[in-house]
């Protein structure tokens, strides 16, 4: 794996072990995961379903235990980390309070980590902008689209000052129109922010055309497969993705899907 | 009115007809002996036809009272007196009304703590519910009289065991709605505050007190009702003094049908207004929170 000496690692994960304790049996969800985030990195997580890449991200938020080897984020256990909250958390469905209005529910975590009320007012603005929802903070959950609604959690996430991002399939359950622009957002906003963004995804287009670093995992057991460290430009039109480099890319993300996947196929 | 305020109030009005329609033709059955047995013992021929109809719906003291006997005493007693008058169904009323609204907040209140303790405590978790089941399964009527005769021997009579009665009924409906409610969050829901590193309070204020609102009213019309019911039934044991269950007593005691009919209506207007107060309560909190659509 790559390591440039001058890039201080925010997640480092070493032999990495995570076992569920099921009626079924034990099930090896995470073996031997080695790998290095440095700051400011953009990191998808892609496999087919059962292959770790939500349990990991959920690891590294301390959602999930590790039953093996070392895990540190910011240097930290996951643990510490999350209680200095490290990180923002945005999960598969946008989850906004009913009974909260928009930046009432990006207030949520600013209230909970005790910021004063001007300072919520100045941040609730400065992340709504962020996300380009600028005029909708009075409205409630039920008059947004989805795709507004995730970004309203986007913001949520990006309201206190974490400079890390976990994203668990957060465009999974949107069409590929939305998901498109929000994935451009998402690019924008990473530039602007600079924070460092793990990303688990379905699709190869999106983590290729998102990712300085795509990790592709295979399950039974979870395990790395490919670490691929993309040549592409930070900055990044949408037509990239019609480039000879993306498409490269993209064709090592499925071969490395389907050599995973070899064993039973 | 609008055609589609019409289109839902038509139903009811057709079903409320056919039950009046249908009460009107059961007086006639069931009152029609006493007419038969009277006219037998006054050695004359009885009634028949439109006559023999309208004695049957106008008797004192009928099997059956016909609807318009019981609407008459309704009005009478509730317009037509004083409303200090212990013949009077407002005064009445009034006492029941008071003994199931203390009765309906103890129990609101102790349904409320009962479900954040069974929520935050792993032993009261495993321990509560089993009582509180099994305190719904003893008949009420067995063991009104015994809150009574205690309640009594320490001093307390009147509107507070009567009360105490009504909350042992509504604080059931209370605990399994909150309880259900208090756990309505995901776990996805969880794990966000997790995140925040936010407290079993921040929690609970934040997330599931507001989560369970829904619920809360739901068993709160559930809880009113049911206090109504305790209420009436903690008058019985008392020797019928005051109180819609006192004139329902009373008037089994004299067979006073049309009293006692007049009574269960009252009963039946005061449950229905008190859930429909909640009802509006209900639509009201929940715009304001923004989960009414």
């Amino acid at each position: 794996m790559k390591d440039t000496a001058s890039a201080s690692p925010v997640i480092e994960a070493k032999n990495l072990q995570l076992v569920f304790n099921t009626n079924d049996g034990p099930v090896h969800a995470l073996k031997d995961v080695n790998l290095t985030i440095n700051k400011g990195d953009f990191v998808s997580f892609i496999g087919p379903s059962g292959c770790g890449k939500t349990t990991f991200l959920r690891a590294i938020a301390a959602l999930e235990t590790p039953t093996g080897g070392t895990l540190t984020v910011n240097g930290m256990s996951p643990d510490e980390a999350r209680r200095k909250r490290a990180y923002g958390y945005v999960f598969q469905a946008a989850g906004l309070y009913p009974w909260r209005t928009i930046a009432g529910n990006i207030k949520l975590p600013l209230e909970i980590m005790g910021f004063s009320k001007a300072e919520q007012d100045e941040r609730v603005a400065r992340v709504l902008e962020l996300v380009e929802l600028t005029g909708f903070g009075k409205k409630f959950p039920w008059q947004l689209s989805g795709g507004m609604q995730q970004r309203a959690s986007i913001a949520r996430a990006l309201a206190f000052d974490a400079d890390l991002l976990l994203m668990d399939e957060p465009f999974g359950a949107l069409d590929e129109i939305v998901r498109d622009r929000l994935n451009e957002e998402v690019l924008k906003l990473w530039a602007r922010t600079g924070k460092t963004i793990g990303f688990v995804t379905h699709s190869i287009p999106e983590a290729v055309y998102l990712s300085t670093k795509i990790v592709v995992m295979s399950p039974r057991p979870g395990r790395i497969t490919d670490v691929i460290d993309s040549p592409l430009p930070r900055e990044r039109p949408l037509d990239i993705r019609d480039s000879r480099e993306f498409i490269e890319i993209a064709h090592r993300v499925r071969e490395g899907l389907r050599a995973g996947h070899g064993d039973h196929e | 009115m609008s055609g589609g305020a019409m289109k839902h109030v038509l139903p009811v009005l057709t079903v409320v007809a056919a039950i009046i329609a249908l009460w009107y033709a059961a007086a006639v059955g069931l009152n029609r002996a006493w007419v038969y047995d009277q006219a037998e013992r006054a050695g004359v021929a009885p009634a028949s036809g439109m006559a023999l109809i309208a004695e049957t719906w106008s008797q004192e003291r009928p099997v059956l009272p016909a609807p318009h006997q019981v609407a008459v005493e309704l009005v009478k007693t509730t317009f037509g007196m004083a409303p200090s008058s212990k013949r009077s169904l407002v005064y009445h009323g009034w006492v029941t009304l008071s003994a199931t609204l203390l009765g309906f907040a103890i129990g609101t209140g102790l349904g409320i703590l009962l479900a954040v303790g069974i929520l935050h405590n792993r032993a009261m978790d495993m321990s509560v519910m089993p009582w509180a089941i099994a305190s719904q399964t003893i008949p009420i009527l067995a063991i009104a009289p015994m809150i009574i005769v205690v309640l009594n021997s320490v001093g307390l009579q009147g509107l507070v065991p009567k009360a105490i009665i009504s909350a042992y009924l509504s604080f059931f409906p209370v605990v399994v709605g909150m309880v259900k409610g208090l756990r309505s969050p995901d776990q996805m829901q969880l794990d966000l505050l997790k995140t925040y590193n936010a407290s079993n309070t921040e929690a609970f204020w934040k997330l599931r007190l507001p989560a369970s609102m829904p619920y809360l009213f739901t068993s709160l019309k559930v809880g009113m009702a049911a206090s109504l019911v305790g209420a009436i039934v903690g008058e019985l044991p008392t020797g019928a003094v005051a109180g819609l269950g006192a004139r329902l007593l009373s008037g089994s005691y004299y067979g006073q049908t049309v009293q006692i009919w007049a009574a269960l209506f009252a009963a039946a207007i005061v449950a229905a207004g008190m859930v429909m107060l909640i009802g509006v309560m209900e639509r009201r909190t929940l715009k304001r929170m923004g989960m009414a659509r």
